[in-house]
């Protein structure tokens, strides 16, 4: 039952995008065909629920505070917590990597559909992002995995979302200084409304 | 025009520590060229910390720091580096100023460290500084890339300051934590809560973005 909790709770009310605004970047510049959205959003949802858990084994065995404790009794007074943000970042270059090769090999369809997306990840805030707030919020391995995907699947939403109405917007008569991002800014401010009404939901 | 026409000098001079050229690099991001409204870089983190002033200031200035000296040591390197492995790279440089940046807060400043949390881990992921790397300091010598973080870094903090001053003055009505409604004398202002939230620091942006492009009249199509 917690699980599914953090599960709605990652996906609608602590959204990525409108409460933490990470991802922005990509959230911007990619929503202007609903298509090159869906592709992006399922990248991301793929790589989050593959790279959460990853750095949760890392964090948990290697990094924390007597992670390394398996290793024999001499090493549990070793912290390695300050190099997370670069062994983060290694694993998710990586990983993107791994991911990408794998695709390329079992599902050229997938991958054609992905293709451009998917280097482009390793630098998308959304995924650090989630990794960190895992490593901050002391998750468990199933906590982590479906936050994860809850992000990820959070991310997809807000992302297709706003560019359907991108789409429709291409038909309006926006001032001249507001087109573009200046718009976009407040489509997302009211999406950010609309996602508030999720608050207080827990089961 | 004129008809004189100037003699180009045999020798190359010496170009002046801050040329015209050079001062370019600096007050172009400011406004033209600037990567926030202009680019659409770093848009994350300059929404996120901007509900006050100060973990702005803080944020702003680490900011500055990683880009100077991320631009410095790429551009140093930037002949020793294989094109294929030029992200890697990046990103290692780019994580390691960042762990310093964020070993001194905790150090130093516990609370801002506490406050800002993850962010300060983001500025690794900040599309500005990864931008700015590609773009220039890959190709450009060090003296011109210290300059050209410089500014982009000023750029990026003069907007991401403004979006906080607004939001703290109107949602809580302070300006760097001071309560400035009360001290002048003005009583039970309505304040927004809605700044506050993350909805306040879009429209807010937007609305920057709004006045600053109908000033230098760039439209987007």
């Amino acid at each position: 039952m917690d699980l599914i909790n953090l599960g709605i709770k990652s996906i609608f009310i602590e959204n990525m995008v409108f409460a933490y605004f990470l991802g922005m970047c990509s959230f911007l510049a990619v929503s202007k065909k609903v298509s090159t959205a869906f592709g992006l959003g399922l990248a991301v949802v793929f790589v989050l629920t593959i790279t959460v858990p990853m750095n949760w084994l890392l964090n948990e065995y290697i990094l924390n505070e007597g992670a390394l404790t398996w290793l024999g009794a001499g090493f549990a007074e070793i912290d390695l917590s300050f190099l997370r943000f670069i062994m983060f970042i290694a694993i998710i270059a990586a990983m993107v990597q791994l991911v990408e090769m794998t695709i390329e090999k079992f599902s050229p369809a997938l991958y054609g559909s992905l293709g451009i997306f998917l280097p482009l990840i390793a630098v998308n805030c959304a995924i650090l992002g989630s990794s960190l707030f895992m490593a901050q919020r002391d998750y468990t391995v199933a906590e982590a995995s479906v936050f994860g995907f809850g992000s990820g699947f959070g991310f997809f939403l807000a992302i297709v979302a706003l560019a359907a109405i991108r789409e429709k917007l291409r038909y309006s008569n926006v001032p001249n200084g507001l087109k573009g991002l200046g718009i976009t800014m407040f489509i997302t401010g009211l999406m950010g409304i609309a996602f508030m009404s999720f608050m207080g939901i827990s089961l | 025009m004129s008809t004189e026409t100037l003699e180009a000098p045999v020798v190359k001079e010496r170009e002046a520590l801050l040329s015209k050229r050079r001062k370019k690099f600096i007050t172009d991001p400011l406004n033209d060229d600037n990567p926030i409204t202009v680019q659409v870089l770093g848009i994350c983190s300059a929404l996120a910390v901007t509900t006050q002033m100060k973990p702005t200031l803080v944020m702003a200035l680490s900011v500055i720091f990683v880009m100077i000296f991320s631009n410095l040591t790429i551009s140093l390197m930037r002949n020793l580096v294989p094109t294929r492995v030029r992200i890697i790279v990046q990103l290692a440089v780019v994580a390691t100023l960042v762990t310093l940046v964020n070993e001194v807060l905790k150090a130093y400043a516990f609370d801002m460290y506490k406050e800002l949390s993850v962010f300060i881990g983001l500025i690794i992921t900040n599309c500005i500084v990864m931008g700015r790397l590609e773009a220039f300091a890959l190709g450009n010598k060090p003296y011109d890339s210290v300059l050209d973080g410089l500014g982009s870094g000023l750029g990026y903090s003069w907007i991401i300051l403004a979006v906080a001053f607004f939001r703290e003055i109107w949602g809580s009505g302070k300006v760097f934590g001071y309560p400035v409604f009360d001290a002048i004398g003005f009583e039970n202002v309505a304040l927004n809560g809605l700044m506050v939230s993350p909805v306040g620091a879009f429209i807010v942006l937007g609305v920057i973005i709004w006045v600053q492009r109908t000033k230098t009249g760039y439209v987007e199509h």
